[in-house]
């Protein structure tokens, strides 16, 4: 379980093996640790600075009244007091951020495995068609939102006119506190083109031979799917799992953009407080509170314990993830 | 390789399952119906995926009082509306700030992350998996975790208000970037480092003329993945830059205000989106290769 594995197993000797210089050879091997370390320093030193001590000082201000003009306070346990017991909006945040984990997480999966299943048949059009679902995930999020809040425009929007063609009201989408959410989710779908390339990627990798040894065997085709496909497609579907999670957590700029626009306010600074969570608070998810309560109303002693709960439900996937799956960090075995 | 996406319909595919059949005679023997059926779906979908932009467009070139109106077609085609933007908003300054932060962050992340990445994929010493497992940490922990310390930092040296507490950090590296790097990096045969050493050259000559000629791909792919993430950056301009400053804004922020600043003015509004997507598409059709190596390997080589 470390970076050393795959470059080199263990008991290889590092330098060239010769029965001349045993003693050349530690020495060169203490010089290339040096090197190492001096190669490694700048990164070492960004963990250090942008890292380990923001953690550390996060939960430090989590214990303290901090409104960044005077210098922190000790209060104990008052800000989580507040969190758990009296805070108006935190329940709500974290309820609209765990349907985010709930629905956007598998649904996405799901859409980007069908779409690459239909992909691993190689046609001539596969390129044209692998851009075409592929590309949304690069535009910019803010630019997507924009184009995602015209077209669901509930008024006039294209979605809604084409709905009535077919005899439906269409509903107010994001204006609504019903479907701001699902309208969240229809732009993460039209999203999801990175993981469709990772998971199309993983089909295409599966060894052909392991399908032809099992039809020789008689395996019926859902058998096959069952026994090959599913094992194969694993340590992808699990990666696209945490990070999808990890990202559902941190969900801010799509829904915070769109509240905005659909609110129809601006969405700077101390404005933003205003139009976020539109229509009722039903897209406010956890870190926009915890924005707003940080950059908006300066409680940065309250929203570091935000974020310290933030910190502990992130990093039991992490250390999930680190301990299910081992090709992740690649050290394979 | 056309067997094998054969039989990963039937593998996957709804429509196949349950019909086993030898892999090999299998996609000469798929039914009219099935092909037809998937066609279907595919165009379906892609059309579905296709039709946002579509509609973006069609809005930008209509004059504002049709773009509420129950027409798709737009009566008059009225360019206008992209010179229009750059009167209303301060874009061009917008774009030079996105350019701003995008490349240097980028530049700042090579020069850093590709010496550690390097020695975390290519040498072996003490700390390395402990190190290793840091960066996948801090690449993976939501910024929001540790963005209230860093603000303070930021404060007191007196750089909110600007984009700098989002460029320099990557003077010291970047975790994703490392972590893809070294990605990559493993991938190239310990053989050419090992012979390059043994004839005599040192790590960053290594590096330098091993290292980088071989992951050219890697390397492009994850300065575009930095890139991207920079230019689409918005939580962390919204964080630093000043409220009563547009001219610091760097386009992602400024186009999210854009349409609260211009009341129901859709078609200009669908203009900017216009022309903030378009760049993105150009960048991926030049480079498509890089990238689509790039998001594989984060998910599957490991």
């Amino acid at each position: 379980m470390t970076a050393l594995s795959p470059t080199r197993p263990a008991g290889v000797p590092s330098a060239p093996a010769g029965a001349a210089a045993p003693r050349r050879r530690s020495g060169l091997r203490r010089h290339r640790q040096r090197v190492a370390l001096l190669l490694v320093t700048p990164a070492l030193l960004g963990l250090l600075i942008f890292f380990v001590y923001p953690l550390v000082a996060t939960v430090f201000y989590s214990f303290t009244h901090y409104d960044l003009v005077s210098s922190p306070r000790w209060v104990g346990l008052a800000n989580y007091r507040y969190l758990f017991t009296q805070d108006p909006n935190v329940v709500q945040a974290a309820r609209n951020t765990l349907w985010f984990v709930v629905f956007m997480v598998p649904i996405r999966i799901l859409c980007a495995a069908a779409v690459a299943a239909l992909l691993t048949r190689p046609r001539r059009s596969t390129g044209v068609f692998r851009t075409v679902f592929y590309l949304p995930a690069l535009v910019p999020p803010v630019a997507s939102v924009l184009a995602f809040v015209y077209l669901f425009n509930p008024g006039l929007g294209p979605v809604n006119r084409i709905l009535k063609v077919f005899g439906i009201e269409g509903p107010l989408w994001f204006n609504d506190p019903q479907w701001a959410k699902p309208s969240l989710l229809l732009l993460a779908i039209w999203m999801m083109g990175d993981v469709m390339i990772i998971i199309l990627a993983a089909l295409l990798d599966v060894p052909r031979d392991q399908y032809e040894a099992a039809s020789i065997d008689g395996a019926k085709g859902y058998q096959k799917a069952w026994y090959i496909t599913v094992p194969n497609l694993r340590p992808v579907i699990v990666f696209s799992v945490v990070t999808g999670v990890i990202a559902a957590l941190q969900y801010f700029t799509e829904a915070a953009v769109a509240a905005g626009v659909a609110s129809g306010k601006a969405l700077v600074g101390e404005g933003t407080g205003s139009g976020l969570g539109y229509p009722e608070g039903s897209t406010l998810t956890y870190p926009q509170w915890l924005y707003v309560e940080g950059f908006s109303n300066y409680a940065l002693g309250y929203a570091s314990a935000l974020a310290v709960v933030l910190f502990v439900v992130a990093a039991a996937f992490v250390v999930f993830l680190l301990w299910r799956t081992k090709s992740f960090t690649g050290s394979g075995s | 390789m056309s067997q094998l996406g054969a039989t990963l319909d039937v593998a996957v595919g709804p429509g196949a399952a349950g019909t086993p059949q030898p892999p090999v005679t299998r996609r000469r023997r798929q039914p009219v119906l099935l092909w037809v059926a998937e066609h279907v779906v595919l165009v379906t979908l892609a059309v579905l995926f296709v039709a946002p932009v579509v509609f973006v467009f069609l809005t930008s070139v209509m004059n504002n009082d049709q773009a509420l109106t129950s027409s798709f077609w737009p009566e008059h085609w009225a360019w206008s509306n992209y010179a229009h933007v750059f009167q209303v908003a301060p874009l061009a300054a917008w774009f030079g700030n996105s350019a701003l932060y995008a490349v240097l962050a980028t530049v700042f992340m090579l020069v850093s992350s590709i010496p550690a990445a390097y020695a975390l994929a290519k040498i072996e010493f003490r700390g390395s998996g402990l190190l290793f497992m840091a960066i996948i940490v801090a690449m993976l922990l939501p910024p929001q975790v540790v963005s209230i310390p860093q603000y303070v930092m930021w404060t007191k040296l007196h750089l909110t208000g600007t984009l700098w507490p989002l460029i320099l950090p990557n003077v010291l590296g970047d975790a994703f970037s490392i972590f893809l790097l070294r990605q990559f990096f493993l991938t190239i045969p310990n053989e050419y480092t090992e012979a390059a050493r043994i004839d005599g050259a040192g790590e960053l000559r290594v590096i330098w003329k091993v290292v980088l000629p071989m992951a050219k791909p890697g390397i492009a792919a994850t300065a575009m993945f930095l890139f991207f993430h920079s230019w689409n950056d918005y939580y962390g301009p919204l964080l630093y830059t000043s409220e009563a400053d547009p001219e610091h804004w760097p386009v992602a922020l400024g186009m999210a205000t854009f349409k609260g600043a211009h009341s129901v003015d859709w078609s200009t509004t669908m203009a900017l989106t216009m022309l903030v997507m378009v760049p993105v598409v150009v960048l991926f059709f030049f480079a498509q290769r890089a990238f689509v190596e790039g998001v594989t390997l984060t998910g599957v080589k490991g």
